[in-house]
């Protein structure tokens, strides 16, 4: 196991190296100037352009400037935008709100999700069951601006139990129905496969014997099914934190959350690649890390698996 | 990423051998299957059970109807209406439902109910071939990886770490965005397949890694080590054994995927990609009303509607496909 | 065991570092002393000269003060820092002088020279910095500016400014211009303090001014912080304490905010808000509506054969419904264009485009006719990420209907790809054009726009008898001459039709309750002095 483990993290390096330098090109690739939108509806002065051009590398082969920014970001230095903020601070301020948020998403997704799988699947097919499965569809289905906009105009707005927008440095108490509307979707799935599971192993061996055994009810269920029919569950949630991490986007903009994934969308649209690649070089970092972690906890609780 | 039927710590014994065509006579095993006593004289196998029980289940009925009137619209949207959905009277923007327009006018001055017929196709398409092709990259993958195991899957599950790792919207933006160049208009179609390819392209490492732990799982079960010393070459093992079982968590997984992926659509719609003008979808449609939400409610309910039904219809079909395969469940 | 013990060790200080970046912080929104304005994040780095888009401006004109001011209420031009700007007779050298004893920020004095060597650095080619074509006017400017790329300019001063004593400085001309004196009020012409001379990188981390507000702090991507500058010696004094912008990428958000109490001032309404009059209802007293300064047009790439037809230009224009389309898509707050000017501007004349900005779709036919219709399809091109798309569906539907010629709306994908495109003249059908003058004049609707080779004339335009209009105004004896004759060459295009003028926009702003007054200037930017707090119950 630790062999693998190991192998695994050398395995990292040319995955990240490989992904950066996708990513790097695909913003290079994006269509547009950075610099023709910089002016508002007039064109920039042939100086202003020649100047940034000069400045950013711009009009170097993609190999060449990709290297110089490598070898940047191994000193530490993650560049500067062309409004010459300093990158660095940028994700200094914006990762830890997203990662907050990501959390909490993770939390809400996690424990209801769970939750009604568990009240669905142990009493098995009902009106309950057709209820949680209709309101999950409801989740999957609508956009997540749909739902964030509702949700933010309902409860912020209308009744006013939220604020409609997130301050800077948001508190986890501010994040809850942001984090909701985050992992609507993947509660959603959540909650079908915590019943799946539970309604499979219902029926194995295993669990008749303990009954037969004498066991209460709530030990059976708590002990022994509980927990065999989350390792799939606590092995998804493992991986949708580096998803919802990077996918936050909409989220974000309906509640205006200072985060990564605004900062992202925005630089692609204005070509801005070395915000890009940075931010998208430490999510792919925590994503790498987070499916080690799962592969590892899957054979932990699996004691079938081998990775040998 | 997810695993739900594999991870059962059944002892094997007990488990009946869930590829009918391998060992005892078929007979034996549909009587086990299915609650009909001999009526059954000619063996039907797993597929022909699995039929037989569904068309028994009112869920399948149900959602089968649903669909079929869908895809009737996709194919034949005449039958529904007769109105253009491009064309635009102004005067008549945001006017709500009435006698004339069952689902009102949109801010153009369209009439809702024809977008709402048309667009059926854009969406359902784009649904069906995003998860179409995710499942059916993402499966042959991870079923070779879950399968060969050492260094074939690192490779590949390195491979798909790499498309993980790509926000989904740069992907989306530079696919929908570099293929087209900025004179010519594309079709319709053009940019269909282009939707459809940026999602599955950035989707297909998920449906990936479930195949592959439901492999990974099934691979260490008493029946593959069985097959595998009866002298099965790997492609047996892979289509006829391995496979059926870890299909479940797939379907699962593909179900609910189709519902997000018409929504994704709808998002980068949102975002401004994907799909345009004259090509009508309800992704269009529901981003379009993002500024009427309160002003004018009918332009967003009524393709949003559609959307959770058709959502629905096809997730309650795959849920029933499942509980009709799966033995387990019976 | 052991694996479980691994799992535990790899699991537990994974799980710990990511939740300790992710705990802790939580405010509870900024002081009451302090008002929260909406904003974006501005596109370059924070010095005036290099500041020509919306939200840089925005804290620029908060820091500095320049020669001269724009009122809030109707742009009326009024001296600032200037005691006087004194043309020659032939109107091509002014004699600036400007108000002694003012200070920068940092305490040092605002002198003649802080003027001369700030405009010299902007005009500068080198320093790349976007305002300075706004010196393209000014003798000396072609040197500090050479054609050929790579070339190092031999001075870096310019030939026509030169200071005469700590108050007073003279500025020389190329050719006549009566109205440059309503120009000095817009950012690249504000004076610079020594210490960004020393240092130019590190001001743009702390700018400092000669304006009503200094600078506080800043978070990128989040906000900025101003605040009241005691020793400011300009007739309008600041008001409130602090002011704080806050950055939002979605219009909508920022809305719902000022509703609920959480931020102070909107610059704009959006859309949603606008239907039915929603944002009356919720702002009520403190909806803003006044005149703007801002234009949107519809362009046709004229370096294109299949455009170069004024009738099938006139033909598409009045094909246009703009009554029914600025109704029904902006619930009626935009006023239809009846020229190429915004109507609150000094110098607007009505009704300069006559009938061929009038929705007719009998003559439209009879004129498309002549010009022997249009083959296959006209694009409508503007950017997907700009809110344009209703509009322009709208009027693509228009000229659709009434002309009966396959009309499409084309997003460009981002802002910067749309513009690259005008700039490399790629368009392959009409594009949008919109403009917010940049300084209360009409000439600032023309010159930049519709002279031969102008900086912003995307479409090639090019009319002798224009250019010989334009320099016919600029050196008219006097600012209402001179605006007499600016609207003569305006007439001109009504008879190219070279742009198909659409509509022109107010500037509608909104208030929370906690503002007793705040003014948003017809270039739909804030004017901090003009903000008041209602007095606060202790």
């Amino acid at each position: 196991m630790g062999r693998y483990v190991l192998r695994r993290l050398l395995q990292l390096i040319p995955v990240f190296i490989g992904t950066t330098f996708i990513i790097y090109a695909l913003v290079w690739a994006v269509p547009g100037d950075p610099f023709a939108g910089k002016c508002g509806e007039r064109s920039c002065p042939p100086s202003y352009v020649a100047e940034m051009t000069a400045r950013y590398h711009l009009d170097e082969p993609l190999i060449v400037q990709y290297f110089k920014y490598l070898g940047q970001l191994f000193t530490g230095n993650f560049g500067e935008t062309y409004a010459g903020v300093q990158i660095g601070d940028l994700i200094a301020n914006a990762y830890p709100t997203t990662v907050r948020l990501a959390v909490v998403a993770l939390l809400i997704e996690g424990v209801i999700g769970v939750a009604a799988g568990i009240l669905t699947g142990l009493r098995g097919k009902g009106f309950l069951d057709s209820l949680v499965l209709i309101s999950t569809l409801f989740l999957i289905s609508l956009p997540v601006f749909v739902t964030g906009f509702v949700l933010k105009v309902w409860l912020g707005t209308e009744l006013g139990l939220i604020k409609t927008s997130v301050g800077s440095d948001p508190s986890i108490g501010e994040l809850l129905v942001p984090g909701f509307v985050l992992g609507s979707l993947s509660m959603a799935y959540v909650a079908r496969l915590t019943r799946t599971s539970l309604m499979e192993n219902k029926r194995a061996d295993y669990v008749r014997t303990a009954t037969a055994k004498g066991l209460k009810q709530n030990r059976v269920v708590g002990v022994h099914l509980l927990r065999n029919s989350l390792i799939p569950v606590v092995t998804f949630l493992g991986t949708d934190l580096g998803a919802l991490m990077g996918g936050a986007i909409v989220t974000e903009g309906v509640f205006n959350i200072r985060g990564i994934g605004g900062l992202v969308y925005k630089a692609i649209l204005t070509k801005e690649g070395m915000t890009v690649t940075g931010i998208v070089t430490l999510l792919v970092l925590v994503y790498l890390l987070m499916n080690l972690l799962v592969d590892v906890l899957y054979a932990v609780l699996d004691p079938r698996i081998r990775y040998d | 990423m997810t695993e739900p039927t594999a991870s059962s710590p059944t002892t094997e014994d007990t488990q009946a051998p869930p590829a009918p065509e391998q060992a005892a006579p078929a007979g034996s095993y549909s009587a086990g299957t299915s609650a009909r006593p001999a009526e059954a004289e000619k063996p039907r196998g797993l597929w022909g059970d699995a039929w037989h029980d569904l068309v028994r289940r009112p869920m399948f009925l149900v959602a089968s109807v649903i669909i079929l009137v869908l895809l009737a619209m996709v194919a034949f949207p005449q039958l529904f209406t007769s109105v253009d959905p491009n064309h635009a009277d102004l005067l008549k923007s945001r006017e709500g439902p009435s006698a004339e327009a069952w689902f009102g006018y949109d801010l153009q001055g369209r009439d809702i109910f024809s977008r709402t017929v048309h667009g059926a196709r854009a969406s359902v398409i784009v649904g069906l071939l995003a998860t179409l092709g995710t499942v059916l990259i993402g499966s042959v993958v991870g079923i070779l990886s879950g399968y060969y195991g050492g260094w074939v899957d690192n490779l590949l599950s390195r491979f798909s770490e790499i498309f993980l790792g790509l926000p989904f919207v740069l992907g989306a933006i530079v696919i929908l965005t570099t293929f087209n160049s900025p004179q010519e208009i594309p079709s319709g179609t053009r940019v269909i397949m282009q939707v459809v390819t940026s999602i599955a392209v950035l989707s297909w490492p998920i449906a990936m890694r479930i195949m592959r732990s439901a492999a990974i799982a099934a691979k260490q079960q008493d029946y593959v080590k069985a097959a595998r010393a009866l002298g099965a070459t790997p492609r047996r093992i892979i289509l006829r054994h391995m496979l059926p079982n870890c299909l479940a968590p797939v379907l699962v997984y593909a179900t609910i995927a189709l519902g997000g992926f018409i929504g994704a659509e709808a998002t980068l719609s949102y975002l401004g990609l994907g799909l345009k003008f004259p090509v009508v979808s309800w992704g269009v449609m529901i981003s379009d009303s993002r500024e009427f939400i309160q002003a004018s409610p009918h332009l967003l309910l009524f393709p949003a509607g559609f959307l959770v039904v058709t959502v629905l219809a096809f997730v309650m079909l795959g849920d029933a496909v499942r509980d009709a395969l799966d033995p387990k469940q019976k | 065991m052991r694996k479980r013990r691994l799992a535990a060790c790899l699991a537990v200080p994974l799980a710990v570092s990511l939740l300790a970046t992710g705990c802790g912080g939580g405010d509870s929104g900024p002081p009451a002393d302090t008002v929260t304005v909406e904003w974006g994040e501005p596109e370059n780095p924070l010095v005036p000269g290099n500041t020509t888009e919306a939200n840089g401006s925005n804290v620029m004109d908060a820091l500095f003060a320049g020669l001269v001011k724009y009122s809030p209420d109707d742009a009326s031009v009024h001296n600032e820092m200037a005691e006087s700007i004194t043309p020659s007779p032939d109107h091509r050298l002014y004699t600036i002088k400007i108000k002694p004893g003012w200070t920068f920020h940092d305490g040092t004095p605002v002198t003649a020279e802080s003027f001369v060597k700030a405009w010299n650095y902007t005009a500068y080619g080198p320093n790349g910095q976007q305002g300075g074509s706004f010196f393209e006017q000014v003798k000396g400017y072609d040197e500090l500016n050479p054609e050929e790329p790579g070339a190092v300019p031999r001075t870096k001063e310019l030939s026509g400014l030169k200071v005469v004593d700590p108050t007073t400085f003279t500025v020389e001309l190329k050719t006549p211009l009566t109205i440059f004196p309503t120009m000095l009020g817009y950012g690249p012409f504000y004076p610079l303090p020594e210490r960004f001379f020393a240092d130019p990188k590190g001001f743009e981390q702390h700018p400092i001014g000669n304006g009503p507000f200094k600078f506080e702090s800043r978070t990128p991507n989040e906000s900025l912080t101003v605040s009241r500058y005691d020793a400011f010696r300009g007739p309008d004094k600041p008001k409130v304490p602090k002011v704080q912008f806050k950055v939002y990428d979605e219009l909508d958000t920022a809305y719902e905010d000022l509703v609920s109490g959480n931020l102070d001032f909107i610059r704009q309404v959006p859309v949603s808000a606008l239907a039915g009059g929603i944002w009356h209802t919720d702002l009520g007293r403190g909806a803003q509506e006044k005149p703007g300064l801002l234009t949107q047009n519809i362009a046709f790439p004229l370096y294109d054969k299949r455009f170069q037809n004024p009738d099938l230009r006139k033909a598409i224009s009045m094909a246009i419904d703009r009554p029914t389309i600025t109704r029904q898509i902006f619930a009626g707050s935009r006023t239809p264009a009846d020229g190429w000017v915004a109507p609150s501007v000094d110098g607007y004349v009505p009704n300069q485009c006559g009938e061929y900005c009038t929705y007719n779709p009998r003559k439209a036919k009879e004129l498309l006719a002549k010009a022997g219709g249009f083959q296959g399809t006209l694009q409508i091109i503007s950017n997907g990420d700009g809110g344009h798309a209703e509009w322009s569906e709208a009027v693509a539907s228009s000229i659709r209907q009434t002309l009966g010629i396959d009309v499409r709306f084309t997003p460009t994908p981002t802002f910067s790809e749309f513009r690259r495109q005008a700039n490399a003249r790629e368009f392959s059908g009409m594009f949008r054009t919109g403009w917010i003058a940049d300084y209360p004049s009409i000439e600032s609707f023309l010159t930049q726009l519709y002279r031969t080779g102008a900086s912003s004339n995307d479409y090639e335009y090019s009319n002798p008898a224009f250019d010989a209009a334009l320099d016919r105004a600029n050196a008219a004896p006097s600012i209402p001459e001179a605006n007499r004759r600016y609207a003569e060459a305006e007439k001109i295009l009504a008879q190219d039709m070279p742009v198909i003028p659409l509509w022109s926009q107010p500037v509608q702003a909104g208030l929370s309750e906690r503002l007793a007054d705040a003014k948003a200037t017809p270039f739909r930017k804030l004017d901090l002095t003009s903000v008041t707090l209602k007095p606060q119950h202790p």
